[in-house]
């Protein structure tokens, strides 16, 4: 791996084209495509589909960066994304009142933003001074650990049962919890999250975190201090899994420790894997590929006689495939697909002249 | 550290004062690995803005030398002081923001990246930027300073190349650019003209003496003229163990140092 294979040619780090120039052809499209989405979709495919894939998203976003970029996988994203989500049903209002602070939105947020980020830096300290699969071990354990502490803190983290009835605010005098203003919310979220994600991988942290990850000798050799690079990396990912983290306790209106289980934790990588985890784009096309399987599995499984809750087995035969046969996920199916259709019609126009 | 000041004969910012007493100082290190004594009691003192060649054979612990003084491995024993200051237990990270660079014998580059992301990238570690989360306009200071670096080398016509596509001999000198980020004191240069051409050695000799009189360096050069035209003086090692030390003209001919590194002074040329 090189420090540049996410991102195709690009002339050093000052770019001089405005950005709208810099933003190619098919982007514009797709994103005409999901602002008008609202015209033809129903309120399922819009709050459950499309809501879900943007959280997720963002999700296996945050995962993306530490893993692509920083070379450090993580099984840790689901973790922060819950604690952010707790912290908006630990300090707002909601179901379990007699746990619930019930503060306002204002100050709500920014602490869940805020505690949750303090959760990656220490639990991300712990974790960069391992390397390959100890950093995976380790951050399991974390994600483990987390969570059953969930299931049997009641004074905190209400135990068990959790926090049902936790409800976005009425900012605007809109319920963001119906399908419409909901979509518009998660699209804004994972375009924000995304266009960050693009932007710092080519700011000053976001090329010398890809430094580290390919020669961190030589890095420290340049001035850098490679640990603090990679903790300020979790912190970093903090953000965009937060985000994601309290959108969907949003979603489901309530988080339990079942939201941030081990099977959820590995879910993530699974996300990422799928769809590309050396580019942004990759975790929202995993997502989508994990929502319309989970979604619609029932009907497809019921078709051939298998009982509803096999998804998972569809979902691990797919890993499986594209472990094998595309390590970069569907983004590289894609590449290679389009690279063969480049060199045929660019063998066809070199036969004609 | 003062303001950077530009000097007049290589365009390269001036760090720190010209402090008095020595720019490395190097007393009884020792690097063992294992049972095996890489280097033993190395003593070595070279003063601000001399240049130094270091001689000797394969294993003889040039290179372990280097790792000793970068951070890259701490010494068994002995201590390393860096303009008065002692930073033998120092990470590499923090030797490096106090004017130590060095140089690779086998490049090490981001391969990925062009020429000018590489040089930037240098520029910005040893900056308060390196944590920046803002990319870099077109009139920004590092991004300025890369371009001086980059005119510095000869690299200017391939500043927007991928550096996996460069010529060996353009890798060696982005190497130099990389070891010159920023406000360098002192440069370890580790086998620079290795496997260069002879057009390329001179460029490289050209490019070394045009180096800013107060910026001293070690060079570890297997090729005696390439040496013996950018240093004043030499070290020779064996064995790990420093074993001549002099200036350039009396080390190339003593006869003993012919006897065993040049082959009696005849075979090289």
């Amino acid at each position: 791996m090189s420090v540049a294979d996410q991102a195709p040619r690009f002339a050093g780090p000052v770019d001089q084209r405005m950005w709208s120039e810099r933003i190619p052809a098919p982007w514009w499209i797709l994103g005409l495509i999901l602002l008008l989405l609202p015209i033809v979709a129903n309120n399922f495919w819009l709050f459950q589909i499309m809501g879900w894939t943007f959280i997720l998203g963002m999700i296996g976003l945050s995962l993306m960066f530490l893993a692509g970029y920083g070379g450090m996988v993580s099984l840790l994203q689901m973790s922060i994304a819950g604690m952010a989500g707790y912290m908006v049903a630990i300090l707002g209002p909601s179901g379990a009142a007699n746990v619930s602070l019930g503060l306002s939105w204002w100050i709500v947020l920014p602490a869940a933003f805020l505690i949750a980020a303090l959760f990656a830096t220490i639990s991300g300290a712990l974790a960069v001074r391992t390397d390959g699969i100890y950093t995976i071990m380790i951050t399991l354990a974390i994600a483990a650990a987390f969570f059953y502490f969930t299931r049997q803190n009641y004074s905190v983290f209400n135990g068990y049962s959790g926090f049902n009835l936790v409800l976005p605010p009425q900012v605007f005098g809109v319920n963001w919890r119906d399908p419409l203003p909901f979509y518009y919310l998660t699209l804004a979220c994972a375009s924000l999250c995304y266009g960050a994600v693009v932007y710092l991988a080519r700011a000053p942290f976001g090329l010398a975190l890809q430094g580290v990850r390919d020669n961190p000798r030589r890095m420290a050799a340049l001035g850098f201090n490679v640990t603090a690079h990679r903790v300020a990396a979790y912190a970093l990912t903090s953000v965009f899994a937060s985000t994601g983290g309290i959108l969907l306790v949003w979603q489901n209106a309530q988080i339990a420790p079942g939201t941030i289980g081990i099977s959820s934790a590995i879910d993530v990588l699974v996300v990422a894997v799928v769809g590309g985890i050396r580019r942004p784009l990759g975790p929202f096309i995993g997502a989508f590929i994990y929502v319309l399987l989970q979604v619609f599995s029932t009907d497809i499984l019921g078709f051939f006689g298998f009982s509803a809750d096999r998804f998972k087995l569809i979902i691990g035969i797919g890993f499986l495939a594209i472990v094998l046969f595309s390590p970069d996920g569907v983004l590289g199916l894609w590449d290679r697909w389009r690279a063969r259709v480049v060199a045929r019609k660019g063998a066809t126009t070199g036969a004609g002249a | 550290m003062n303001a950077p000041v530009v000097s007049s004969r290589m365009n390269l910012p001036v760090a720190g004062n010209a402090s008095s007493g020595n720019a490395l100082e190097l007393r009884g290190i020792t690097k063992m690995f294992g049972a095996l004594a890489a280097i033993s009691d190395v003593t070595l003192s070279v003063k601000p803005g001399e240049r130094r060649a270091v001689l000797g054979s394969n294993g003889a612990g040039k290179t372990t030398l280097f790792n000793c003084i970068t951070g890259d491995f701490l010494p068994t024993a002995g201590l390393v002081r860096f303009f008065g200051e002692d930073v033998t237990v120092f990470p590499p990270h923090e030797r490096i923001r106090r004017g130590l660079r060095r140089t690779y014998q086998i490049s090490s580059l981001f391969t990925g990246l062009s020429v000018m992301d590489n040089v930037y990238l240098a520029c910005c570690g040893v900056s308060r930027n390196r944590f920046s989360l803002v990319r870099p306009r077109l009139d920004d200071a590092l991004v300025h300073a890369a371009q001086i670096l980059v005119d510095a080398v000869h690299l200017t016509d391939d500043k927007d190349r991928l550096v996996g596509e460069l010529a060996y001999g353009q890798q060696r000198q982005l190497e130099v650019a990389l070891a010159l980020s920023g406000a360098p004191r002192f440069v370890l240069f580790d086998e620079p003209a290795a496997g260069l051409s002879p057009t390329e050695r001179a460029d490289l000799v050209t490019i070394l003496t045009s180096l800013p009189a107060h910026i001293g360096f070690i060079i570890i050069e297997h090729d005696m003229d390439v040496a013996l035209r950018v240093a004043e003086s030499v070290t020779m090692m064996h064995n790990g163990r420093i074993f001549k030390e002099g200036r350039s003209d009396e080390i190339e001919s003593d006869p003993e140092v012919q006897e065993l590194y040049l082959g009696g002074g005849h075979a090289h040329h």
